[in-house]
């Protein structure tokens, strides 16, 4: 059986040109062939991704659109979300726990943690949701379906771009000069891009035959909050077991916030090299899972 | 010289259809039954993995030319979705291959990837994206897609707000401009009120006529015959014609006569949603004269008779009359009552639909049935009868005879200048 793109091209024969009454000059016409496809390389295709550009954009245009339409907060939500976490954290943990918060104000602490995580979080419960939220789509038209959980992460970004204009400005608000750190965010935003995208495509995809993800997720987020040194320094713990807490990838992208927005002094180096390389092993893992069922979608969702 | 536009070789698309018919099961049912299948192996029970397959499409290979209108005609299930989905690369075939020249369209349904909450104009340019038109290309046709659809003071309004029709005729207005060098189209012409739908079937006799390819699927004869010069027939998955399409046409009306003549409860192409309590078993009709069943005498009183295998608390009936052409005709429906209609208990299994005067024009009638009881439907038939009118005389008039003059003749008269 052969692979599927076998792109050749042809020159577009004489009468169709004369008939269609193109304005453009002569086209070149493609013959593809459609067949049963094996393994991997339908998702990977740069061309038929960069073919259906077009899609990509508009869906995230759409999944910016939509979120609050008809809410009265609006965008606000996107702020409120992680300061509203902060405050609760604030009296539990800080003021009735005293968890440590190596110098900075607790509050402050937490929100430059919970700014990353909320993006991340979100990205995930809605991404996983994802292709079975646009199941008409999926199984009516065909384009490549990274962009249904892709649009989603993509579409994030603008809350945490709103998120984190006022974790700055409370920052300095609170005293705190930036420093140059701060150029490291872009590198700190593109490893929680990279594992939410990573981890919501794969789970985007075992939803369309398992629709269990629905529940298991928002608990598993939950978890993965506590795991994720928010509420408290990774300093907590040991040297070896900071390893370890570092290939969850959040944990590199939480510490790298706190040194490049509050200015700790100790740039977490080690925390981000191991999250990034564990961030792009998630993100593989979940492209590869997707690619591999992505064929079937259309049938069992 | 010609080069195809699509060439199909051998192509086939399998299904598995589990024991369970459900839209998704859990991680917990999938290892239970995982379990079972192990346990079964091991006590060599495994059932014949035979009975879960189905081939929704075998063994088909055509070849399509630029520029040619091809329709595509065949019962519920014969394959023809399946087909335009595996050539829109919806789904991929289990074997065989399809060489695809030229950018593809396809409409399989209108209006998905509308997205409630947005705006007309925003839902133009998502739904144009989906559909494989640029940017550019949209805002060049916006305006043109807009007067189609006459939507012009509501797009700045929600979809949502829109009523039923303004939407359909927006989603149609959208695909209608789509400039794909192959159009693949799934019934989308039953859109909208009639006004809309000669403008949509205009418009695609235009499209037609441009040199682009088109392969239509729709139950409406007329559009096909309109719109095509060749029909392919599918019947369960396999292409049993292909030629001119009155030929086509013939032999799908002629297949669905034979399916008609075997008995009704062996007929395994009926309506999904039915709960099948009760059954349809039969249905016949007979004029006044009552010798011939099936063959009837216009103008003259008709009785219609259903039979079935179950009496239900509440049974409804809908009787569609169809034409030769497959246009329907009238529909007689028992949820729109009249202090006419009887309950009679001691009638038995059996629905009977009086008609004063048989208002048919000389011609070949088929008669579709849904079958509801218990608030629910319970089975539904296309083409479960056939019969022939012979002409007659209505109101002492005597009818048309030839074919031309439409379907239906109504009782009236005339005042004329002495």
């Amino acid at each position: 059986m052969q692979r599927a793109p076998y792109p050749q091209t042809v020159e577009e024969p004489l009468e169709t040109r004369q008939l269609a009454a193109r304005p453009a000059a002569p086209r070149r016409v493609e013959t593809f062939r459609i067949a049963s496809t094996h393994g991997f390389g339908r998702l990977l295709n740069p061309r038929e991704l960069w073919r259906f550009r077009e899609v990509a954009r508009q869906i995230a245009a759409r999944d910016v659109k939509v979120r609050y339409r008809q809410t009265v907060l609006g965008a606000a939500w996107a702020i409120l979300q992680p300061v509203g976490t902060m405050v609760v954290f604030t009296i539990f943990f800080g003021h009735l726990a005293h968890l440590s918060s190596e110098g900075s104000p607790y509050a402050l602490f937490t929100l430059a943690g919970l700014v990353p995580w909320t993006y991340f979080s979100n990205a995930v419960l809605l991404g996983s949701d994802s292709l079975v939220m646009n199941s008409p789509l999926v199984s009516k038209v065909y384009f490549p379906r990274i962009f249904i959980p892709a649009g989603v992460v993509g579409a994030g970004l603008i809350d945490f771009a709103i998120a984190f204009v006022i974790l700055v400005v409370v920052t300095v608000a609170w005293g705190t000069s930036l420093s140059i750190a701060i150029l490291a965010v872009p590198l700190l935003v593109a490893i929680a891009v990279a594992a939410a995208l990573g981890v919501s495509s794969g789970l985007s995809a075992i939803n369309v035959r398992y629709r269990d993800v629905r529940y298991v997720v928002p608990f598993s987020m939950q978890l993965w909050l506590f795991a994720t040194p928010i509420a408290y320094p990774s300093s907590l713990l040991s040297h070896n077991w900071r390893i370890v807490a570092a290939l969850n990838p959040m944990t590199g992208v939480v510490e790298g916030f706190r040194w490049a927005v509050l200015g700790n002094p100790a740039a977490p180096w080690t925390l981000i090299g191991v999250s990034s390389a564990s961030a792009v092993v998630v993100l593989l893992l979940g492209l590869f899972y997707f690619d591999r069922v992505e064929r079937r979608f259309a049938d069992i969702i | 010289m010609t080069t195809a536009a699509i060439e199909i070789s051998g192509l086939g698309k399998r299904y598995a259809i589990g024991v369970r018919r459900r839209g998704y099961d859990t991680l917990r049912e999938a290892i239970v039954e995982n379990a079972r299948r192990q346990v079964q192996r091991a006590t060599r029970r495994l059932p014949q993995r035979v009975d879960s397959t189905l081939w929704a499409l075998k063994d088909v290979s055509l070849t399509i030319a630029q520029g040619e209108a091809v329709g595509l005609i065949g019962h519920n299930g014969a394959g023809k979705t399946t087909l335009l989905k595996i050539l829109s690369r919806i789904t991929e075939p289990t074997c065989g291959h399809a060489d695809v020249t030229g950018r593809v369209g396809s409409l399989l349904e209108v209006g998905t990837g509308f997205h409630p909450e947005l705006t007309g104009r925003e839902n133009i340019y998502l739904y144009g994206s989906i559909l494989g038109m640029s940017r550019p290309e949209i805002r060049r046709r916006f305006d043109e897609i807009v007067s189609f659809a006459e939507v012009e003071r509501f797009l700045d309004t929600p979809v949502k707000r829109y009523s039923s029709g303004m939407s359909v005729r927006l989603a149609f207005a959208v695909a209608a401009h789509l400039e794909p060098e192959i159009l693949l189209v799934d019934e989308v012409l039953a859109v909208g009120d009639a006004a809309f739908q000669r403008k949509s079937l205009g418009k695609m006799n235009e499209v037609a006529g441009e040199g682009k390819t088109v392969l239509f699927v729709s139950h409406n004869l007329a559009i096909i015959q309109a719109l095509c010069r060749r029909a392919v027939l599918l019947s369960r998955g396999e292409v049993v014609a292909d030629g001119p399409v009155a030929d086509a046409i013939d032999q799908y009306l002629r297949a669905f006569e034979s399916s008609a003549a075997s008995n009704l409860l062996d007929r395994t192409d009926r309506d999904g949603r039915g709960w099948q309590l009760a059954r349809i078993s039969a249905v016949e009709i007979r004029d006044e004269s009552g010798t011939h069943p099936d063959v009837v005498v216009g103008g003259r009183p008709a009785t219609i008779t259903v039979h079935v295998t179950e009496v239900l608390p509440e049974t409804q009936c809908r009787l569609t009359i169809v034409n030769s052409l497959g246009q329907p005709i009238t529909t007689l429906d028992t949820e729109l009552p009249s202090r006419h209609d009887i309950r009679d208990a001691e009638l038995g299994p059996r629905i009977e639909c009086e008609l004063s005067a048989l208002p048919l024009l000389p011609g070949r009638y088929r008669i579709d049935i849904l079958l509801k009881g218990r608030n629910q439907i319970q089975d539904g038939l296309l083409a479960a009868g056939f019969f022939d009118v012979e002409p007659g005389v209505l109101g002492e008039r005597p009818m048309p005879v030839s074919g031309s003059d439409g379907d239906v003749v109504i009782d009236h008269a005339w005042r004329l200048p002495a």
